[in-house]
């Protein structure tokens, strides 16, 4: 079996760790496992959550790749910070708040993988959450209903459409 | 620094939250950033010291300033840093690479702050007992508060970005500090452990992430940030915490019921052993004060108040006792002073 990291040694480092209940199974060759932080029990330590994580992003796959001006295919970088995807594969950790755009799509399978839901439901910047909470749905709803549209599922569109209209007449009405 | 902090305890130690003979603080840690600046793990120390001074200045304009002290991380010495750890006011990571950070530290200790930790901003409100919507409520104030002043890192999906994406979303982080003497004692824990690992909690040793478990002592805490409200988060802990509540209450009946004289006498003997011995480590210390714990618990003693116990589990640990007399000392000397104050504070009652 080959290294999942540099995919050329033969994997020597066999990790099998449980996550919240998900099985995360490390094929490394010793170097990568070295790169990895797993040649000292102490170093590894402090970041037990940190392979965890970069167990989840495993080797670069084709939609962290973006296909430059001359049709080569390169890595997504994120241009904040110039951090790969396979570098935040590495060391677990993101680089700067843009590296959330630049890797959104990865990083909404990896946030649900974590955390089972990708979407944030708590406080939003200076607001407490409960006053919030109607406008998101309505947001969701929103999306849902285009995407319902888009699809021409027109009787999940009847039924959303019908979803947001009863939010906002409750809305209007606590607003009373 | 820190001399004056070191003879008195903090204000979570008090003993007088609810449930508080079992449960010995409540915490809440919120993990924000700002925009414009890389996450700390990649700043280099140039950009993690601009930020630090941003992130002051900010707290400065927030009022801050009036409810406790900002320290820049070059003034923290290694046993203070040590100090700080054992006082649960900072990570044992946060001085892995002792420059560019910073700490705010409120008067009554129940606020600190962290700055470049693994993320900006590390907000934690730590108080007596399991009063979790307390805590949060005061974060949140303060979180707010700081919020009007600068740009936060937030996404409308994802939430508050964090430089791990296991902190996205609410980066709020509750932990309560349990004491289960009964559980250990009657073998349960394990399988109290599995049980809260399943519902989504973790279960972490006396100093956090990938610490030991010392004196009975364990942190429980949310595994999950994101796609909960911060007071369902902090509910479910609550709840589970009333479960385990009512787990070690019961452990400890069965303990009276099969072997009473057997508990009656751990718990006596720690204590004579706390009163009259000359040389103590730690670890023992630890175990002796969770035995008498146990015994204040069960009202099978009542020569000890549970703050004394509580300020004891603090200030006998290997940096407060330095920093309580005011001096290095190797190990050897660091064990006969520990059983000397010891006995100081447990021979003098509850006056010292």
């Amino acid at each position: 079996m080959l290294c999942q990291d540099c995919n050329k040694r033969e994997a020597s480092v066999h990790l099998t760790q449980i996550r919240n209940n998900e099985k995360i199974v490390l094929n490394l060759c010793k170097i990568c496992a070295e790169k990895r932080g797993f040649h000292s029990p102490f170093e590894q330590m402090p970041f037990p959550l940190a392979e965890f994580v970069t167990g989840m992003v495993g080797p670069s796959k084709g939609k962290s790749q973006t296909k430059s001006d001359k049709g080569e295919l390169q890595e997504k970088k994120c241009p904040g910070c110039c951090l790969t995807f396979s570098e935040f594969g590495r060391v677990g950790r993101l680089g700067c708040a843009k590296c959330y755009q630049a890797f959104r799509p990865e990083l909404t399978d990896i946030l649900r993988k974590i955390h089972g839901s990708a979407d944030h439901r708590g406080k939003t910047v200076g607001q407490p959450s409960e006053d919030l909470q109607p406008i998101r749905e309505e947001k969701r709803l929103r999306e849902e209903l285009k995407r319902a549209i888009e699809s021409e599922n027109f009787e999940a569109a009847a039924r959303l459409r019908d979803e947001i209209r009863n939010l906002s007449i409750h809305q209007q009405l606590e607003d009373k | 620094m820190f001399e004056e902090m070191a003879h008195r305890p903090a204000s979570w130690l008090t003993g007088n939250g609810p449930e508080s003979y079992i449960v010995l603080s409540s915490r809440i840690r919120l993990a924000r950033n700002i925009t414009d600046f890389q996450f700390p793990p990649s700043a280099d120390t140039d950009t993690r010291e601009k930020i630090v001074d941003f992130i002051s200045t900010a707290f400065n304009k927030a009022g801050l300033g009036n409810k406790g002290k900002f320290i820049g991380s070059d003034k923290i010495t290694p046993i203070d840093q040590n100090f700080l750890v054992e006082r649960h006011l900072i990570s044992p990571e946060f001085m892995r690479d002792g420059t560019g950070r910073g700490l705010f530290i409120d008067n009554g200790e129940r606020l600190s702050i962290m700055v470049n930790e693994e993320d900006h901003i590390r907000l934690q409100v730590i108080s007596s007992g399991l009063s979790m919507p307390e805590c949060w409520e005061y974060a949140s104030q303060i979180d707010s508060e700081i919020a009007a002043k600068l740009e936060y890192a937030y996404d409308d999906k994802f939430g508050y970005l964090t430089s791990c994406p296991t902190n996205v979303g609410t980066g709020l982080r509750a932990s309560i500090l349990i004491h289960l003497p009964g559980l250990v004692l009657t073998r349960e824990i394990d399988n109290v452990i599995s049980r809260i690992s399943k519902v989504g909690l973790v279960v972490r040793g006396f100093y956090g992430e990938g610490t030991d478990v010392m004196g009975n002592l364990f942190q429980i805490s949310n595994q999950t940030t994101l796609g909960r409200s911060e007071e369902e988060i902090i509910d479910s802990l609550a709840k589970v915490t009333k479960q385990i509540i009512e787990y070690e209450l019961n452990s400890q009946e069965t303990l009276m019921k099969d072997a009473p004289d057997q508990i009656e006498d751990k718990v006596w003997r720690s204590y004579g052993i706390l009163l009259h011995a000359r040389v103590l480590t730690s670890g023992e210390v630890m175990n002796l004060l969770s035995a008498l714990r146990l015994g204040v618990c069960l009202q099978l003693i009542d020569k000890v108040s549970l703050p004394k116990i509580n300020e004891l589990l603090i200030i006998t640990q290997p940096a407060h006792i330095q920093k309580y007399y005011d001096r290095e000392m190797d190990v050897t000397e660091r064990d006969m002073t520990r059983a000397a104050l010891v006995r100081e504070k447990l021979g003098a009652g509850d006056k010292a």
